[in-house]
């Protein structure tokens, strides 16, 4: 089995500043801009963009009250819907930051989104947690076949996709390359 | 993990995973919805032969948290005290639907009968048998310690190198048994301090290290010092001449408190004695952890019970796992 590179690291760079200027754009700057990752590999792109959003932020004009935008991290682990249908999922932290999410857009960072029973379950635990005044979703890859009526406002790239693949996103800070890779199918 | 009978059965890595997931569970306690759909549907029976009052309440408040169903039994006011057997009432229990069972029993080894029988399918939960086991109090004491010792730093650590004193009366006590085993899996050093009288037979056999003089442990500064409840109720015979002179020689007074380190934990599984085996002195310093223990007990048992209830479970219905989550 092959696996094809479909974003090299630059390619993930280029991507996610794109997305953080259309945060912004839509958000119309970054005033109550709360960017929850889901773990794993969404709290590490949530933080990216966070990064990315002050860089630019604090590179504009009206740099006056340039505040950091907050990131934090959302377990979903236990508003899943499928929990007893596999081996028993260790959950990971939630770090909700100071200040809450009330009244906030929250943007949900996610790697890949897939059937969006993992976004199904955020948008659950959000609703635990607060009354965000909006939500709304970024994902590095959108790889199709969504079960649910569920899609992304921000995408890194779509990648039309067959179930039967595998789509491998790694993240320097956890698997120390940025990549992200498809593999075929095993029949195939 | 199919049930949680003995703190023996745990492994370092499983004791420190449960640990973790007890630390998550413990956020969603300062959160304004206090609960979290993880166990919608399912059934945690507490099957209650002795009297408690934090243990079943502690958790019944944890399985509530993860929205599972509870149904509360105790051995008053039941058919128990009509006759009916162990086997009976386990029957009936798989008959309701039980998922898990939170057992407390008098006799030592009633919840492995109940998870070794048969007779029930749910997993089951050692709520302290006789003078057997309690795990869930030694994990939460475990639990209690990490936090105290490493802050917000704390998880996949162990209790590496931490000198553990447990005093009281270890002859009756599960709490003392399920915490040597657990605290030493974890890497900390046990010390057990007890009149002789009050020391059971085959204590060499247990993985820790034994003296009969509290001043000589209290000056050899330990970091955590657990004082355990004279258990009158169980005691047949007179194990010490009166309570006076325990209280002198083996209770935690203000006077020994003062001498130990500052930042040596006072630790009291409760409910205490106030004035026996600890005083009020020592159970209410800024040392004293024993109200700490009491919430993070709902931590550990959520932990517990997550850990127990979800997840697969072998049953022909499930065997069209979808091959989704693949992401």
């Amino acid at each position: 089995m092959t696996a094809r590179i479909v974003l090299h690291q630059a390619d993930i760079t280029r991507a996610l500043t794109r997305i953080s200027h259309e945060i912004l754009e839509s958000n119309r700057g970054s005033n109550d801009l709360v960017l929850l990752g889901i773990p794993t590999r969404g709290v590490a792109l949530a933080r990216r963009i966070g990064d990315i959003l002050d860089g630019i932020e604090s590179g504009s004009n009206d740099g006056a009250d340039a505040s950091t935008v907050t990131v934090g991290a959302l377990d979903v682990t236990m508003y899943r819907d499928d929990l007893n249908r596999n081996p028993t999922r260790a959950p990971s932290p939630t770090a909700i930051p100071i200040g809450g999410i009330d009244g906030k857009t929250v943007v949900l960072v996610d790697d890949v989104l897939y059937s969006g029973r993992t976004i199904r379950a955020a948008l659950d635990a959000i609703n635990d947690l607060g009354r965000p005044r909006a939500v709304r979703l970024a994902v590095l890859v959108d790889r199709g076949h969504r079960e649910l009526p569920i899609r992304a406002d921000f995408v890194g790239k779509n990648l039309p996709t067959s179930a039967s693949e595998r789509i491998n996103v790694r993240i320097r800070e956890i698997d120390g390359t940025d990549e992200v890779t498809i593999e075929g199918s095993v029949t195939a | 993990m199919r049930h949680l009978l003995s703190t023996q059965d745990l492994s370092r890595d499983a004791a420190i995973a449960l640990l973790d997931v007890a630390e998550d569970m413990a956020d969603v306690g300062t959160r304004e919805v206090k609960k979290i759909p993880a166990l919608r549907g399912k059934t945690v029976v507490n099957l209650f032969f002795e009297d408690s009052t934090r243990t079943r309440i502690s958790f019944e408040a944890a399985a509530k948290r993860l929205s599972a169903d509870v149904i509360n039994f105790s051995a008053k006011g039941s058919s128990v005290s009509k006759g009916e057997s162990l086997k009976d009432t386990a029957q009936t229990l798989a008959a309701i639907g039980a998922d898990a069972v939170v057992i407390r029993h008098g006799s030592s080894g009633a919840p492995r009968v109940l998870a070794d029988s048969g007779w029930i399918d749910a997993g089951i939960v050692n709520a302290g048998d006789g003078t057997h086991e309690h795990p869930t109090q030694a994990l939460l004491d475990a639990f209690t310690i990490r936090r105290r010792l490493h802050g917000p730093a704390s998880r996949g650590r162990g209790l590496d190198g931490v000198t553990i004193t447990i005093v009281g009366d270890i002859l009756h006590s599960r709490v003392a048994r399920s915490n040597a085993w657990l605290l030493t899996t974890l890497g900390a050093h046990v010390h057990v301090v007890a009149p002789a009288t009050l020391l059971p037979l085959g204590i060499d056999t247990w993985p820790v290290t034994v003296g009969y003089d509290l001043d000589a442990a209290v000056a050899a500064g330990p970091d955590v010092v657990m004082m355990l409840r004279i258990q009158s109720e169980r005691m047949h015979a007179a194990y010490f001449p009166t309570a006076r002179e325990y209280s002198r020689q083996w209770g935690l007074d203000d006077e020994r408190l003062a001498r130990l380190p500052a930042a040596s934990l006072v630790m009291h599984p409760g409910p205490m004695n106030r004035g026996l085996e600890i005083s009020a002195g020592a159970a209410d310093s800024p040392q004293s952890t024993v109200l700490e223990q009491v919430s993070n007990g709902v931590s550990i048992r959520m932990a517990v019970l997550y850990l127990l209830l979800s997840g697969e479970r072998l049953t022909p219905t499930s065997a069209t796992t979808t091959a989704e989550a693949v992401k």
